[in-house]
């Protein structure tokens, strides 16, 4: 676990490519389009962001975005049922998407020479997707089968799922992206189609394209196709706020597993916000790799849990979550595991981590930055990720504010976050069974 | 073996993926097409240099100075092939412990160092080989260097270190009986490859696990960990002159020594049908169905790489997802996959379904294993199967440090630094009869081994 642990930093960072340019246009129906232009392989990769998530879900109908996303690969008049996959494949690349509470991504990655197939089935399914009735009652199992396998038989994800819940009540953070099952059954292809008409539309959307490429040809093939795409004028905001938590909440789960797990969680808030700086500055200090504190204490010396991380995840739209986890070690209390989270917690909140400190997880967070260049899929998405928060330009704002956080500044940010009253405490607590095992 | 490799890597995204709750279409579809992953290409040509050095060491570099960085990839020819059963776990732990102390440094030294340049540092043990990764910015590479060669040659296994990380082994191993897929492919292992260690877990069990003590991991490390033993790759911005002056410096004590010799490992006879139960209070049947298959350097391997991709490699293209899944909606993730290492691997098919859809499922995995072994291909399926494996090279290719391990695996397995240029010439001389020939001569649909960890109350499996 430790390797994932170092990775977590690593993309929690995530931010800032140093130096890659990038070209911004906007339709006249609305769409953006940001282009970055990287030359070193004959590749490039394809794109495109709604803003929609399960954040935007009406009560009921958790799980509408993930279900919308893969109804996506279902086909519309012109390329087929089911052929979207295939047709990319076919010429050498790959696609896949994904949906998080604040937007829906859709990519492939192809040979540059051939991003106009990219273009043309984009362009086609953000306006005529068929969405067939028994397309979509098929869909549905498929996705409750990946509720099955993600959630329902993993015990430590369920465990998440029920620290989200508690943590947020008015928020529809509450709820899981993929959906409670009971709500994945009910949804219709009404429902589906409706939000779809609601927030598939170039106004709603960015494309970004990365790679091999030059702007100039892509732009045309783009406003050749989605140009005459109409928007859509009234599209409601989400209203909902976090109520301020005002004492510690608490949830257990009991489930057929092998050891206690234990998440806490604190509300904080998202970037740009001015203390998102010395927050995730704070996650590094505690979680950024073997040298940091919580593997240091908790795993190394205490020898109290199998793992341990902090993951602010500060790239959201709302306010979400400054968190911890740790998996207890083999007869191990978790009681122990929790308390020498909040003895650390304490520590960094009287006592100002040092220069040192403070300077090796700045260093962390620019190599992350620079490394990530390695990739064009990676520095599209990373533009992405702050363009659906307020804009592709905040990713050079972040380095530039990682760079003035002071040691107090960490202290500052633990002690106003990282209190009992902000808390929200899950605990795992295994159930035993005996496995029996027949042969013929 | 590559696939465990692959599908080391996928966990960790998968684990990482948890955290965001971000609902991938299909997280796997990377790990399905194993047969291929690391190994394919177009006419796409790297330019590598490749050096033999007085002390035996293999290097390769290849030139990229569009990032300030480089990626350093080696593998040193020591696994589960060459540690004795009974302290399976050997080539693991030593991997583990080459950063956790060496005669310059303390473990927390070396952490403390690596991180604060921002550079990452890492060892792990697969199915046919060690590899050892550094990842690092250009204006660190000294220091880099320095750390990366005092990891490799003066680990020193600390007593205390080495029982810190055996239980944490232990613990790991514990916790990852939670989950399902896990069960089934340790049964399936142990099922297929009996006492070979490709049947092994990587890490051990708790019982090999602790009779393995620090002597053990000096002398594996003296043995193994020699210039002779190993591959060096590097890709980034590096000019041959400063890599060979980092070499000098830094790895330049490194002396050749005899080559140690291989262990005997044998495989085990083909199987005869065999079903195995583990019963778990899961909602979903987690299914495994497979037996051996082939070895990397089967010249089979090609037209074994397309008839599998039909079969249930090709992700969204392949028959069993486009069955199983999008006719059926009886999985989000099916799949098969050839698993060539050094020696034989397995052929496997896998999916999760509810308890309750499990022989269905089952029955139609069978069903298009038969299929494929009794009708040729269509025309349309071989010419894209063709065109995806040979077409996708590039973007398998597209960052350094898939480069750099890239030169280093096909250094491993003597494909050949021209292997690039080559691969679609092999692809796409496959024919019609090559795929029923190779599905006929590699398919069992009759001797295989099926692990099921479900609900078996529920699942009431008809096999």
């Amino acid at each position: 676990m430790k390797k994932l642990v170092f990775l977590l930093a690593v993309i929690l960072i995530i931010p800032v490519s140093v130096n890659a340019e990038v070209k911004e246009y906007k339709l006249e129906n609305g769409l953006k389009v940001l282009i970055i232009e990287d030359h070193k392989a004959p590749i490039a990769t394809f794109q495109i962001w709604y803003r929609v998530g399960s954040r935007n879900e009406p009560v009921g109908k958790s799980g509408l975005s993930h279900l919308l996303e893969h109804m996506m690969f279902k086909g519309t008049p012109k390329s087929g049922a089911k052929a979207f996959s295939k047709i990319v494949q076919k010429n050498g690349g790959v696609d896949n998407a994904f949906t998080t509470r604040d937007y829906t991504m859709y990519y492939q990655t192809l040979a540059s020479d051939r991003m106009g197939i990219s273009i043309e089935l984009e362009a086609d399914r953000m306006q005529n997707l068929t969405l067939d009735p028994k397309e979509v009652l098929s869909e549905r199992s498929v996705v409750m089968e990946e509720r099955r396998m993600r959630y329902e038989d993993d015990p430590q994800n369920s465990l998440y799922e029920e620290v989200l819940a508690a943590a947020f009540e008015s928020h529809p953070y509450h709820w899981p992206v993929i959906g409670w099952m009971s709500d994945i059954a009910s949804i219709e292809r009404s429902d589906l189609y409706n939000h779809y008409k609601a927030y598939y539309s170039p106004d709603n959307a960015v494309i970004i394209v990365s790679g091999d490429i030059k702007a100039d040809d892509i732009i045309k093939k783009i406003k050749a196709l989605f140009g005459s795409i109409p928007a859509v004028p009234d599209r409601k905001p989400v209203t909902s706020k976090e109520n301020e938590q005002r004492g510690e909440r608490r949830v257990s789960l009991k489930r057929e597993a092998e050891l206690p797990y234990i998440i806490a969680s604190y509300h904080a808030p998202s970037f740009p916000d001015e203390d998102s700086y010395a927050l995730e500055v704070l996650g590094t200090i505690l979680s950024g790799g073997k040298s940091a504190r919580l593997y240091k204490s908790i795993v190394y010396e205490k020898k109290l849990a199998l793992y341990a991380y902090a993951d602010y995840s500060g790239l959201h739209k709302d306010p979400y979550l400054f968190s911890f986890a740790a998996t207890a070690a083999p007869g191990k209390d978790i009681k122990d595991v929790e308390n020498s989270f909040y003895d650390e917690t304490e520590k960094i909140k009287s006592t100002p981590p040092s220069e040192r400190e403070v300077q090796k997880a700045k260093n962390q967070i620019e190599a992350s930055f620079i490394m990530g260049q390695d990739s064009i899929y990676f520095q599209a998405e990373l533009a992405g990720m702050f363009e659906m928060i307020g804009g592709w330009k905040l990713k050079e704002q972040y380095l530039e504010g990682i760079r003035k956080v002071k040691p107090e500044d960490v202290s500052r940010v633990a002690k106003k976050y990282l209190n009992e009253d902000n808390r929200t405490v899950g605990i795992l607590i295994p159930t035993k069974k005996q496995g029996v095992r027949s042969e013929k | 073996m590559k696939s465990n490799q692959s599908e080391a890597g996928s966990q960790k995204s998968e684990r990482i993926q948890r955290l965001f709750t971000i609902d991938f279409r299909l997280l796997t579809l990377f790990l399905l097409a194993t047969v291929y992953c690391l190994l394919t290409t177009d006419v796409f040509a790297l330019d590598v240099n490749k050096k033999l050095l007085n002390n035996g060491l293999i290097v390769l570099h290849s030139e990229k100075h569009n990032i300030p960085i480089v990626m350093v990839t080696m593998i040193v020819k020591a696994s589960p092939l060459d540690e004795p059963k009974e302290k399976a776990g050997l080539a693991n732990l030593v991997a583990e412990l080459l950063d956790e102390g060496t005669k310059n440094r303390k473990s927390s030294e070396i952490s403390e160092e690596i991180e604060f340049i921002g550079a990452s540092l890492g060892a792990s043990a697969g199915g046919d080989y060690t590899t050892i990764t550094l990842s690092v910015l250009k204006k660190d590479v000294e220091k880099g260097f320095e750390l990366f060669s005092d990891i490799v040659l003066n680990p020193v296994f600390p007593q205390e270190e080495l029982d810190r990380k055996r239980e944490l082994i232990k613990g790991s191993l514990k916790q990852r009986e939670e989950e399902p897929s896990f069960l089934a492919d340790r049964a399936f292992k142990k099922e297929i490859f009996g006492e070979h260690p490709y049947g092994r877990q990587i890490e051990g069990t708790t019982e090999t696990l602790s009779v393995i003590n620090r002597e053990d991991l000096i002398k594996f490390h003296q043995k193994y960990f020699i210039p002779n033993n190993a591959i060096l790759s590097v890709v980034g911005d590096l000019t041959p002159d400063e890599l060979n002056s980092l070499i000098k410096k830094y790895l330049g004590s490194w002396k050749i020594a005899e080559m140690p010799e291989k262990q005997i490992n044998p495989m085990p006879e083909e199987k005869t049908k065999k079903v195995i139960k583990i019963e778990k209070d899961v909602t979903q049947a987690n299914i495994i169905i497979g037996h051996l298959g082939i070895s990397r350097d089967n010249p089979d391997y090609y037209a074994v790489s397309v008839m599998n991709y039909i079969l249930g490699g090709g992700g969204f293209s392949s028959r069993l997802m486009q069955r199983i899944r999008d006719d059926m909606g009886l999985a989000y993730d099916v799949h098969s996959f050839f698993a060539p290492g050094k020696e034989k691997g397995v052929f496997q098919a896998g999916v999760q379904t509810k308890n309750e859809s499990a022989n269905t499922a089952i029955t139609e995995i069978i069903k298009q294993i038969e299929r494929i072994r009794k009708e040729e291909v269509s025309d349309i399926e071989l010419a894209d199967a063709k065109a995806y494996l040979t077409g996708s090279f590039p973007r398998r290719l597209d960052t350094n440090r898939k480069i750099a391990d890239f030169l280093a695996t096909i250094e491993f397995y003597n494909l050949g630094l021209d292997y690039a240029e080559k691969y679609p010439s092999y692809i796409n001389s496959v024919t019609k009869e090559d795929v029923l020939r190779v599905a006929k001569k590699y398919l069992a649909p009759e001797n295989f081994v099926l692990v099921v960890v479900a609900n078996q109350k529920k699942a009431e499996l008809k096999y």
